[in-house]
């Protein structure tokens, strides 16, 4: 292998790293978020209002756009140089960190089903992985 | 019904083309290769000047709303496993309108993501 190709590689999977890890914990800190200021009910734009100002005055809410931030960044990078059909199957490991992040941060119980799910998202990722990541000319 | 059908087929199709034009549009900017802070500022600022970003970004804003109308209509353990479809038509895409030239691995591989995403959604508590 090259040492440039080597550097492809290693580049493009520290950055999927990254969105796989920043996605879920945005998604996980909205969600968390969007708990503590219960169930939406619109009723009146005095009450639109307030909801609004509760959410944004969550520290969860706005630690969670900041990930989503940082994971779109992520994935512009990668998408610089990698393949859209290498790069969105590989973010499919999301799945995986969310059904984690649910499991033992959370207390979510993970139905079997689930699991063999995620199981089987790794498994393509691993095939989708083992092919190069630039298919196209370089500019 | 009909609103559904146009909710599911919104969120596949707008969702993956938007994603697709946002790919053109970096394609354009070329491989990063300087991560320090001040060059990456740099290059958001070039991504936001290519029309290709703003239409994908917009794209993908339909798809989001698209989302929250099929929810608002069907469960989620429903629309979810729909948009696994999703990664059927991103390699699709990829292929026709980036010109990546995906291998049969390469397509073993996202069936089998297809697959899981479609389980992990079935098997949904």
């Amino acid at each position: 292998m090259k040492p440039t190709t080597a550097n492809l590689h290693l580049k493009t999977y520290v950055l999927i790293l990254l969105v796989i890890i920043f996605a879920p914990l945005g998604n996980v800190l909205l969600s968390k978020g969007m708990k503590n200021v219960g169930a939406v009910t619109l009723q009146s734009p005095a009450g639109l209002g307030h909801v609004f100002i509760q959410v944004f005055s969550s520290p969860f809410i706005w630690l969670g756009i900041g990930f989503l931030l940082l994971f779109f960044v992520a994935y512009l990078l990668v998408l610089s140089w990698a393949d859209y059909s290498f790069v969105q199957p590989a973010s499919a490991t999301s799945y995986g960190v969310v059904a984690m992040l649910g499991h033992f941060a959370l207390k979510e119980p993970i139905s079997a089903t689930r699991w063999i799910g995620v199981l089987v998202i790794c498994l393509g990722v691993l095939v989708v992985g083992n092919t190069h990541p630039r298919t196209t000319e370089h500019t | 019904m009909v609103w559904e059908a146009v909710f599911l087929f919104l969120i596949v199709i707008a969702g993956t083309f938007g994603e697709l034009c946002v790919t053109r549009a970096m394609k354009t900017i070329g491989e990063v290769k300087d991560f320090r802070p001040a060059a990456l500022v740099r290059v958001m600022f070039r991504a936001i000047q290519v029309p290709w970003m703003w239409l994908g970004v917009s794209l993908m804003a339909v798809a989001f709303f698209a989302l929250l109308g099929a929810l608002s209509l069907e469960n989620v353990s429903f629309v979810v496993p729909v948009t696994a479809l999703s990664y059927a038509a991103g390699t699709l895409g990829g292929e026709i309108f980036l010109g990546e030239r995906v291998s049969r691995r390469r397509w073993a591989g996202v069936f089998l993501v297809c697959l899981g995403v479609t389980l992990v959604f079935i098997g949904r508590k």
